[in-house]
């Protein structure tokens, strides 16, 4: 393992009904720290699935997963030390409706981290200053649009001074107006060096801001590479018939 | 004219006749303190068993709710953490079966009869036994609004750190509660009636008192009406509490 893989996972498999369905059936790959790994592929490839069980939202059949140098997999690991180093932002927001956006926010940093209230609420104001929306600070989350309900999650997220952050299809429930704020806020927080792994149909997205493009289908990984390298050269049939479905 | 001194003459008859009547049945031998302290004793019962009832309510529902949801995942992870839920999960199930599966006046008959023989205050077992009661209901709303919170709040809740408890209690029960507030209204509206039958052993509840009265004085209709519209009114009290409540959490959403 290099030193600065942040994330190494082998041969990860997830089964359902007793082998019968394989969202899973062996990924093997490493993330390093600062690196916006793309994760693409067609509907059912298990891309959502493998970022779900970077975290353990999907509890993995067999295979492992390295965060930091812990096995996260293995069976006395405290998972919830783990979890809050990795933000997850989610398709659907996910806010929670019953607090403001500043509580959504400072929540667990308060109740997990111990910071007192008073830090807790600086830290989440200057965050949504940095995504423009320091002035709904006290609405709740029904009085937001998509895409802003969007970028308080992220930036909930990063409340928990996150060490990667996770995007399970960030833009695939927005308006398409809205997809852009959504995509600034992400492309901004890559270029401060924040370790992503992204989920997306945005293929612009991923040809801009992506270091590295992973090609899911049938459950594992099929072809990776640069963004150049998948974009321009696709080597597998699956690859280019995927790419010519979804390019314009 | 004389027909009309007539008929406002028979009016006032009637009316004295009606207030020396309730003067006999209520205020002769403070008859009247023996429906007041049934009225306590009521409350006192309702009170105790709804705290009783929603903190079994919890407590179960987030034993069942949790063994639903989790069922696959510690499976798959193993251990002794599934086996001891799924204990739980079972003691719990039984307790439900058997305490609807059977009256409430039984229950409490049992308790006060066999369980609790040596006490002296039936109201304490009053409590326990409606309180009983009320928990095996109250858990079942709490777990139906428990799985109706959307999956997605859980798994924000956890994968911003928080364990599963710390979950439950600041994101899906607060939540949870809102959602079933009108039904949990209607289990108090249930609960605070059935406690009419307390009397079943002994303790001097306002339906008691009422029959009592009814027994001392020969008069039914007063003593019984008055112990209705108590109830009634308690219940529109008790309504109208909840509604104010209902719209207070409902406020800070919009």
């Amino acid at each position: 393992m290099s030193d600065n893989a942040l994330i190494k996972v082998t041969d990860l498999k997830k089964h359902y009904n007793g082998g019968e369905v394989k969202a899973l059936d062996g990924v093997n790959c490493e993330i390093k720290k600062g690196e916006v790994v793309v994760v693409i592929g067609p509907s059912g490839s298990g891309k959502s699935t493998f970022l779900r069980s970077l975290n353990l939202l999907e509890i993995p059949t067999d295979g492992q997963i390295i965060f930091n140098g812990a096995d996260i997999t293995a069976p006395k690991t405290n998972i919830n030390k783990h979890r809050q180093k990795m933000g997850m932002v989610f398709q659907h927001f996910n806010l929670f409706p019953n607090m403001t956006v500043l509580g959504n926010m400072t929540s667990a940093p308060i109740k997990i981290l111990k910071k007192s209230k008073k830090e807790a609420e600086e830290k989440a104001l200057e965050l949504l200053d940095r995504v423009g929306l320091k002035d709904r600070a006290d609405a709740y989350p029904s009085q937001l649009s998509g895409g802003q309900k969007q970028r308080v999650a992220i930036v909930r997220a990063l409340c928990m001074e996150p060490e990667v952050m996770l995007f399970d299809e960030p833009t695939s429930a927005l308006d398409p107006e809205m997809v852009g704020e959504v995509l600034d806020v992400m492309k901004n927080l890559a270029s401060q060096g924040m370790t992503m792994i992204v989920v997306t149909h945005e293929m612009g997205f991923a040809k801009e801001v992506g270091s590295r493009v992973i090609f899911f289908d049938e459950g594992i990984i099929q072809e990776e590479g640069t963004p150049e390298e998948i974009f321009q050269n696709p080597k597998g049939e699956r690859l280019k018939s995927f790419l010519s479905k979804v390019l314009i | 004219m004389d027909k009309i001194r007539e008929i406002i003459e028979l009016i006032k008859f009637n009316i004295l006749a009606f207030i020396d009547e309730l003067k006999f049945v209520f205020v002769d031998d403070a008859r009247y303190e023996l429906l007041l302290n049934g009225f306590l004793n009521t409350l006192k019962i309702t009170a105790g068993a709804l705290v009783v009832g929603i903190l079994i309510g919890i407590v179960i529902a987030a034993i069942r709710s949790s063994y639903d949801k989790n069922k696959e995942s510690m499976k798959l992870r193993g251990g002794l953490g599934y086996r001891i839920l799924s204990v739980l999960n079972a003691v719990c199930k039984l307790y439900l079966t058997v305490i609807r599966g059977t009256p409430v006046v039984v229950q409490l008959m049992i308790s006060y009869f066999v369980i609790f023989v040596a006490s002296q205050d039936g109201v304490p077992v009053a409590i326990f036994a409606f309180g009983i009661n009320s928990g095996a209901y109250v858990a079942e709303i709490f777990r139906a609004g428990i799985m109706s919170i959307d999956n997605g709040q859980f798994e924000a809740g956890r994968s911003l750190g928080f364990n599963y408890f710390q979950t439950m209690r600041y994101i899906i029960i607060p939540q949870m509660f809102k959602a079933v507030l009108p039904t949990l209204c209607n289990e108090f509206i249930a609960l605070l009636k059935e406690t009419s039958v307390a009397g079943y052993v002994g303790v001097m509840d306002i339906t008691k008192a009422g029959n009592v009265i009814a027994g001392r004085t020969f008069e039914y209709f007063i003593p019984l009406f008055t112990v209705a519209l108590v109830y009634l009114v308690m219940v529109m009290i008790l309504s109208s509490l909840v509604g104010k409540l209902e719209r207070r959490l409902r406020k800070s959403e919009r």
